[in-house]
């Protein structure tokens, strides 16, 4: 790059975790990308809600249980995550039902908040058109 | 007797509906991977679950329902947690095993 | 396969040293391959391989070293949450040599 120019980026999320490799390759371009110092969002709907279903347990499955990491996203500087009321829903899902993921504000005074936002239809939409770039999991 | 798997999400594909939409009296069906979530109470789809368990019986696997974060003591009454053996039994003692992918 | 001798016993690593089961990782296996890097650890090198275990545990992920650097400054003190600091320990990068040293996988986003 030749000019430092910090550009809006949203990473959209709609597919279960472990089923398919989806929602891992997300998390992983999305910490790989916070390298570059951008403007990132995240937005979960659909499928994608499920990946932030609080208590996670893989060990009966052998696979890995990447439900921690996205506790790691406040570390990274990505504390804007938006999650589609209505996807939670249809899901039978709530607020609590989701990873409690949390960030310090650096402006002030690196208080703890939450980095979830639930947000309705309109919201999201809006988000979408704010962005520069839109990647889609 | 056929044992039907199911192990898409009935949110994101209708492999569900089609399994239950074919699936004869008797026969059973058993939710694994992403599957499992049709199991859970009060999503869109327990209604579809609810009616199917008048002629089917429904299993679901456990471990893959605990990696998802759900638990057993939230899924639709009448469903039936099996292990990987119970799974092996259940295919076992059917005439064949029909996926719907 | 790659490997290191620790204790007597023989630890896979892959082509860049860093080891291939998690669980296989002792105390001396640090040594073992900061020898080969020709590096004695220190007290000021252990805090940095500890805390870097205990945050893959927490997170399952080994920090980028910006966030490792920040992390460190909140834990250990502002004197030791900087690059200068981090790279005299770590000439080889903070994040990859001492995560190697961890017995964690590259950090994700280094390349």
């Amino acid at each position: 790059m030749t000019e430092n120019v910090t550009k809006k980026f949203l990473y959209v999320n709609r597919k279960a975790p472990y089923g398919t490799i989806y929602a891992l390759e997300s998390l992983e371009v999305v910490l790989i990308g916070a390298a570059f110092e951008q403007d990132v969002s995240m937005a979960f709907i659909d499928d994608g809600v499920y990946q932030l279903k609080k208590d996670q347990s893989t060990d009966g499955i052998g696979m890995k249980n990447f439900s921690p990491t996205y506790n790691a996203l406040g570390d990274y500087d990505v504390h804007k995550i938006y999650v589609d009321k209505e996807s939670l829903d249809e899901r039978g899902l709530t607020a609590d039902d989701l990873m409690n993921l949390v960030y310090e504000d650096e402006d002030d005074d690196y208080a703890e908040k939450s980095s979830i936002s639930i947000v309705t239809r309109e919201e999201l939409a809006q988000l979408m058109e704010q962005q520069d770039v839109v990647l889609s999991f | 007797m056929t044992l039907h798997t199911v192990n898409k999400s009935p949110f994101d594909r209708n492999s569900l509906e089609s399994c239950l939409r074919f699936a004869r009296q008797g026969h059973s069906v058993l939710l694994f991977e992403d599957g499992v979530y049709a199991a859970v109470k009060g999503t869109r789809f327990e209604g579809l679950v609810t009616e199917a368990l008048k002629n089917n019986k429904i299993y679901v696997l456990l471990p893959d329902l605990e990696a998802r974060g759900m638990r057993s003591d939230n899924i639709i009454d009448g469903l039936k947690t099996v292990d990987y053996a119970g799974f092996v039994d259940l295919a076992a003692e059917s005439d064949r095993v029909q996926a719907w992918l | 396969m790659p490997s290191i001798e620790v204790n007597g016993k023989t630890i896979e690593t892959d082509e860049e040293g860093y080891l291939v089961n998690l669980n296989d990782w002792v105390e001396e296996a640090a040594q073992v391959l900061a020898a080969q890097d020709g590096l004695e650890l220190t007290e000021n090198h252990w805090e940095v391989i500890r805390f870097l275990r205990e945050y893959y545990d927490e997170y399952q992920i080994a920090p980028a070293v910006r966030v490792l650097t920040k992390a460190i400054g909140k834990k250990l003190g502002k004197e030791k949450g900087n690059s200068k600091y981090l790279y005299e320990l770590f000439p080889y990068g903070p994040a990859k040599q001492a995560c190697r040293f961890a017995g964690l996988p590259k950090p994700t986003g280094c390349v």
